[in-house]
């Protein structure tokens, strides 16, 4: 299996965040985003190689949404992001770079997916159009003919049943899923270095979910794209990716490969989110098991370690932050890990 | 129509010496779109297509199926909250099809709902104590301060959750506020309409746990209707798959998910991506080939969306 093998290829180690590599597709050193005073995410570092498939996961407020946003250059207004974001390709930092620049980059070196295509894609205007504007805007195509017919053959790439009606169609005749294919033709029009999808499949079926999953695998495998993949669902990371971070409280809070994390985790958070996921796990009444007490809203988590009040294994340094145990793939943030054999 | 379909319409669950507490049979809902035309008749869509169960006294029912497949529909004419075009439900022996609001009065004490999205289904300018207080201002509940308290207590909230507004608790609080409004006439049938699909793992693990312990606490019904067959299957003992309109398939919860009689199920069932079979090595072209093999679905027509 493909999503073991990068259990063998260790990197060499690093202290603290992840120097920049002319073989990384996406390099990301220490990212913090805050609005005004109040921190939102915080020292965010992660790599990607070609063709590597790295799953973001974490719950609602965890900032995983809005370490997607920083990467595209897609903050709100008010939300600023610091650190460095480098980018194959391109010779400049990627915060502070302008819009104008961004511009540039967004839809032909770094794509993403939303997790709502009706409103990620504009209700007035026929799809076909919407994927060969994607190629006009950054001339891959040197006519709007060739460009159109290349939306056809995307289209049908990401299996729109006729595609050459399909075009025609505005967003509103199309169903959900067949919504979201248009939004990963669009996504894949310019084979981009990095395809970032946030909850992807979330307002999907389960069967067209498994569809979906199986068009962007194919679609970045095809391109030798690297893939990250926000969700919160932990079965569909396991499925998509090969390398996964979790995420709690603006923080990376653990990261690996998806075998091991799921196997062995090693962050309280990350042994709760596994066990309270497993719906067949009950205890001997019958119970799913739980992680005690709620996501705190955005700035009020905790200081120190950000999961120290719902953690079960609290121990007195919680107050300090813990720092980064292991090496940039295979790590956590815990003063008192879970143990391997728990 | 084939064969496999009309099946569990004819044979309605496992029988006990007591009758079904609700009694669904041959259910059909059609609903009529907008003139797009005006020579043309505006067009049709079935949403029920002759739909039969039945629900025993204790029970815990689930109801799964994709969007579109008229679950929602289902549930409406469960709550007496629409009008069937025509078959019969009864509850407890009463035909509640066709009757009026008033004659419905007897429904809306017995049955409650439990709905998806708990910051609409809250009024968002009322304490929480007068959102659980408010169904039993009809009832003339002689002791309405202490039953409110005594629910926020049963559903694990803090005592002073009453003074507050839905908007300054989480989504999975609300959630249990909601549940709180619900018990509160003391039904005998709870409906819980998709509780968990819009929260967190961690809290879906909370509030599932919560509507278990309510459950067997006062002796409840359970209807539980949801898109995720791997929730429902935690949930629920008894299973019904419907698609398009029609359920395909009724029967103990085991039994649909594991040895299923439906090539739908079937597919619904290989859809589903888990942790455990994502860790033996199936990915997500496996999940897709998974639903081919499951076998073609004879149900599976193109159908319009109910807008």
């Amino acid at each position: 299996m493909r999503r073991v093998d990068s259990d063998m290829e260790r990197e060499p180690r690093s202290v603290t965040g992840v120097l920049p590599d002319d073989r990384d597709v996406l390099t990301v050193d220490r990212m913090g985003i805050a609005v005004r005073d109040l921190s939102l995410v915080t020292d965010v570092s992660l790599r990607l190689r070609p063709g590597e498939r790295v799953g973001l996961i974490g719950e609602s407020g965890s900032g995983k949404s809005l370490t997607a946003l920083a990467l595209m250059g897609l903050l709100p207004e008010g939300l600023r992001a610091t650190g460095s974001i480098r980018l194959a390709g391109v010779d400049r930092d990627l915060i502070g770079a302008s819009e104008r620049e961004m511009s540039r980059m967004r839809g032909r070196q770094i794509a993403m997916v939303f997790q709502e295509p009706m409103t990620a894609l504009n209700p007035l205007m026929r799809v076909g159009n919407q994927v060969a504007e994607a190629m006009l805007l950054h001339s891959t195509r040197p006519d709007k003919a060739s460009a159109q017919r290349a939306a056809v053959e995307l289209l049908d790439r990401v299996r729109l049943p006729d595609p050459a009606n399909a075009v025609k169609a505005y967003p509103h005749q199309l169903s959900g899923g067949q919504r979201q294919r248009v939004m990963l033709a669009i996504a894949l029009a310019n084979d981009p270095e990095l395809l970032i999808c946030d909850e992807p499949t979330t307002a999907l079926d389960v069967t067209v979910q498994a569809q979906m999953l199986e068009l962007i695998l194919a679609g970045v495998e095809e391109r030798g794209s690297a893939l990250l993949f926000i969700t919160h669902d932990l079965a569909v990371v396991a499925t998509v990716c090969q390398r996964l971070l979790v995420m709690y409280g603006g923080r990376i809070v653990e990261a690996g490969p998806v075998h091991e994390v799921f196997t062995r985790p090693r962050h309280p958070y990350t042994r709760g989110l596994l066990d309270a996921s497993d719906l067949e796990a009950t205890d001997p009444r019958g119970r799913l098991h739980t992680i005690a007490g709620t996501v705190p809203a955005a700035g009020r988590f905790p200081v120190g370690c950000v999961f120290r009040n719902r953690c079960p294994r609290e121990p007195e340094e919680a107050k300090v932050m813990p720092g980064w145990t292991g090496d940039e793939t295979r790590g956590f943030a815990c003063w008192n890990p879970v143990p391997y054999d728990d | 129509m084939t064969d496999a379909m009309t099946k569990p319409a004819a044979s309605p669950g496992p029988q006990s010496a007591d009758a079904p507490l609700i009694q669904v049979r041959d259910l059909h809902r059609v609903y009529t779109r907008s003139r797009t035309s005006l020579l043309k008749p505006p067009g049709q869509v079935h949403a029920l297509r002759g739909v039969s169960f039945d629900i025993r006294k204790g029970e815990r029912f689930g109801i799964v199926g994709e969007s579109g497949s008229g679950k929602s529909t289902l549930l409406r004419l469960l709550c007496g909250l629409d009008t069937a075009t025509s078959g019969s439900i009864r509850f407890g022996g009463q035909e509640i099809v066709g009757k009026s609001e008033r004659q419905l009065k007897f429904l809306r004490k017995e049955l409650q709902l439990v709905f998806q999205d708990p910051m609409s289904a809250l009024d968002p300018r009322m304490r929480v104590r007068d959102i659980v207080r408010e169904p039993l201002l009809g009832q003339r509940h002689p002791d309405p301060v202490g039953r409110v308290k005594e629910l926020l207590t049963a559903v694990g909230l803090p005592p002073d959750a009453g003074d507050r507004f839905p908007h300054q608790f989480s989504g999975g609080q609300r959630q249990r506020i909601s549940i709180a409004r619900a018990l509160a006439p003391q039904p005998s049938v709870l409906i819980a309409d998709e509780p968990v699909s819009a929260l967190d793992v961690s809290v879906r693990a909370q509030i599932l746990n919560v509507l278990a312990d309510l459950v067997d606490e006062f002796a409840l019904t359970l209807v539980f209707v949801s898109h995720d067959l791997s929730v429902v299957r935690h949930v629920c003992d008894t299973i019904a798959v419907m698609h398009n309109g029609q359920l395909v398939e009724v029967g103990p919860t085991e039994k649909v998910h594991n040895a299923s009689a439906h090539p739908y199920t079937r597919r619904l069932v290989a859809a589903i991506p888990t942790i455990r079979r994502a860790l033996a090595g199936v990915g997500a072209a496996d999940l897709a080939r998974g639903m081919v093999d499951a076998g073609h679905d004879p149900t599976d027509t193109d159908r319009d969306e109910v807008a």
